[in-house]
């Protein structure tokens, strides 16, 4: 008894020392910002990313419902955003096509009484409502159809919104195919502030990404989170149950758009221009793989896929791009894009060797990796896709009379049952 | 005269394209019986569990629940061409209440073929079937302003793993268990959404004499202990016979003998129905 509580708080204890470096070590990596520019991009597209995978996760992993159509949630908010953070002294600059509707510039006007960091608190979720209140009315039709007509419809809508914001009639408005730049990045830009140039551009993705992860992770453990975990494993049983299947689902779907669509406005402030190209299908198959390789059901899977791939993507497959000569020997393949060659090849590997994932479903936990660590040590073998905790660590397993033929499912490991 | 019924049904029909699966059910449930629904195998008792809770809106007829209606079907559309049962024109009127509504309104069931969440401890597939009476909203839940509520769900889910002697395997995963319990946990499952009225669907199918006899007495027992009335399928004539108090017989569709066990036994049409005739 004692052992286990003086275990929690070690835990406790760890996750704030492992969050206070990560704060330090972020907020220094900000400030040496000109030094450190690739990795300050790449994590705070991971962070962004993460945000996305995690209430993706919400719909495909934890409700059962396979839905595309995070692309266009995230072209909602990240034109919210970027329409109403725009710079007041700038908007004509951007528009200089069709030049910007009058009611618009009306409200920008307006807006602009407010200081910048609370504007962009104000349009995110501004952008997180409107494609609330999208995905509320699109999900009455369509929450009920299942599996690949979802898919289906899903992806139709999020066309469809990639669509009518670039058409010509909103040219006004969304600047139609010429795109929306000057959108405001994080953190501080101007010297002689307060603050250090590059204060923020890693912190303030960072506590969003850790708000809006907190908040899905506690509506999965709330009571509604158990119903959605029971809509994906038995429509039929939940509802008799008296888990009503339409709310339920419109409830995950409209919490996972708000939170998509919030982190398209991060999005937008990271890549500091958009057109609606970028939130096409491929968009949502990129998330759709972080998913994937994080593992279907576990957030922290999500979070983790997030950093993995990104990192792999943007970062440390690149020397693959560049070509390469040894002694006068030039390696062949090394060329542009074959980075995303061996990047497939990786994904593949992945995939056949965790086949549900990384983190399969389960969590990360420090007592997890505790037990993990302290059975390796003894070499007994280890379950990492348990999630129920034993009293005592569970009795090796008698060796099987017949052995395994290679590369058959391991017990308890993680394979579908 | 007796109380109202628990539950009645009114020339219940089902029919699926030509196949009229279900016929002029009609039967009534007081309080505190157990009833039980017999019949060869594609009787449609099943399809008559279904019809009750929600799962298809009745083709014809209505059921009701302590004298509410709660499904209500007449011919429509194609079926008005097709309808093979009796009673056409009878009904006017129809209502469908999603099976979570009729099992919120006190009506729980369990399945024949086994239908727990597989992948979910056996604790939390208890857990789970309390949610339906839960009253706080999503963000209260979330960020636990409902810790009462939530605590006082995880102390009846344990309390109820506790009665059917599960509780030592609470947090094995519900996939893991092996076959019997997997059955007591289907029913205590139900139980947790606090029923008056339970349907069993083949609760002892698959189990060996011994525990069968154990399953009847399970039920005899929470019948007493939560004040249900019971409407149980099954194929084990022996567990019908003893727990239940009254019996309707189904054969094809058609309701073919009502009554106690022993007017059940004697009947002639029941027989020729489970043993054939000879013409």
């Amino acid at each position: 008894m004692n052992q286990t509580v003086w275990k929690k708080r070690y835990s406790f204890y760890l996750s704030l020392l492992v969050l206070l470096v990560a704060l330090g070590l972020l907020f220094w990596l900000e400030v040496n910002k000109s030094n450190y520019g690739m990795a300050v991009s790449v994590i705070q597209k991971s962070l962004v990313f993460s945000v996305v995978a995690v209430s993706m996760n919400l719909l495909n992993g934890f409700t059962g419902m396979f839905s595309l159509g995070q692309a266009g949630f995230m072209a909602i908010g990240a034109y919210t955003t970027a329409i109403l953070t725009i710079p007041l002294s700038r908007v004509d600059g951007v528009y200089y096509m069709k030049g910007v509707a009058p009611w618009l510039k009306g409200v920008k006007t307006t807006l602009s009484v407010l200081p910048e960091p609370l504007l962009i608190v104000f349009a995110l979720l501004i952008g997180g409502m409107i494609a609330g209140i999208f995905a509320f009315f699109i999900g009455i039709p369509v929450l009920r159809l299942k599996s690949d007509y979802l898919a289906i419809a899903t992806l139709g809508f999020s066309e469809i919104v990639r669509a009518v914001i670039s058409s010509p009639q909103l040219d006004r408005v969304t600047n139609g195919s010429y795109g929306l730049k000057n959108i405001p990045g994080f953190g501080v830009t101007q010297a002689g502030g307060v603050l250090p140039v590059g204060a923020g551009s890693l912190l303030i993705p960072f506590f969003f990404a850790l708000t809006t992860i907190a908040f899905i992770v506690l509506v999965i453990n709330s009571s509604y989170g158990r119903a959605f975990k029971a809509i994906r494993e038995d429509e039929v049983a939940a509802e008799a149950m008296g888990i009503n299947l339409l709310k339920h689902k419109q409830l995950a779907f409209v919490i996972s758009s708000v939170i998509t669509a919030m982190a398209g406005g991060m999005l937008a402030m990271y890549m500091r221009s958009i057109e609606a190209r970028a939130f096409s299908v491929t968009l949502t198959y990129d998330i759709l793989l972080i998913v994937v390789i994080g593992g279907l059901g576990s957030v922290s899977g999500s979070v983790l896929g997030a950093f993995v791939v990104t990192f792999a993507k943007d970062w440390f497959l690149r020397f693959f791009d560049s070509p390469l000569v040894i002694g006068g020997f030039q390696v062949p393949f090394l060329r542009m894009g074959f980075r995303m060659v061996v990047f497939s090849i990786l994904l593949m590997i992945v995939v056949l060797f965790y086949r549900r994932g990384l983190m399969g479903s389960s969590e990360f936990s420090w007592k997890g990796i505790f037990r993990w660590i302290r059975r390796k040590k003894e070499g007994v073998e280890t379950t990492k896709g348990e999630m129920i905790d034993y009293p005592d660590p569970p009795p090796a397993k008698p060796a099987p009379l017949i052995p395994d033929p290679p590369g058959a499912p391991q017990e308890g490991g993680r394979d579908e049952r | 005269m007796k109380d109202k019924p628990v539950l009645s049904t009114q020339d219940l029909t089902m029919q699926f394209g030509g196949v009229v699966a279900l016929n002029n059910l009609t039967m009534r449930i007081d309080p505190g019986e157990i009833v039980a629904l017999i019949g060869p195998n594609g009787a449609g008792k099943t399809t008559a569990f279904n019809a009750i809770t929600g799962v298809y809106p009745p083709t014809n007829g209505f059921v009701e629940l302590e004298g509410k209606i709660i499904q209500q079907g007449f011919p429509k559309g194609k079926m008005k061409r097709l309808y093979a049962g009796e009673n056409a024109g009878k009904y006017t009127k129809s209502l469908s209440l999603t099976p979570d509504r009729i099992t919120k309104k006190g009506v729980a069931r369990t399945f024949q073929n086994i239908r727990l969440f597989k992948n979910l401890t056996v604790f939390e597939n208890v857990l789970i079937a309390h949610h339906t009476n839960m009253k706080a909203g999503v963000f209260q839940a979330a960020f636990g302003m409902n810790r009462k509520e939530e605590e006082d769900m995880r102390k009846r889910s344990w309390e109820l793993l506790e009665m059917v002697d599960l509780s030592d395997v609470g947090l094995e995963k519900a996939d893991n268990l092996p076959y019997g319990k997997q059955r007591h946990l289907e029913i205590a499952r139900a139980l947790a959404t606090k029923p008056r009225l339970l349907l069993l669907d083949e609760p002892a199918a698959g189990m060996n004499p011994q525990e069968t006899q154990e399953m009847g007495d399970f039920i005899r027992d929470i019948r007493e202990r939560f004040s249900l009335t019971i409407l149980i399928i099954e194929h084990h004539m022996n567990l019908v016979m003893d727990i239940s108090d009254r019996i309707y017989v189904l054969d094809f569709g058609r309701q073919i003998a009502e009554g106690t066990p022993a007017e059940i036994q004697k009947n002639p049409e029941v027989i020729a129905a489970y043993l054939g005739v000879e013409q």
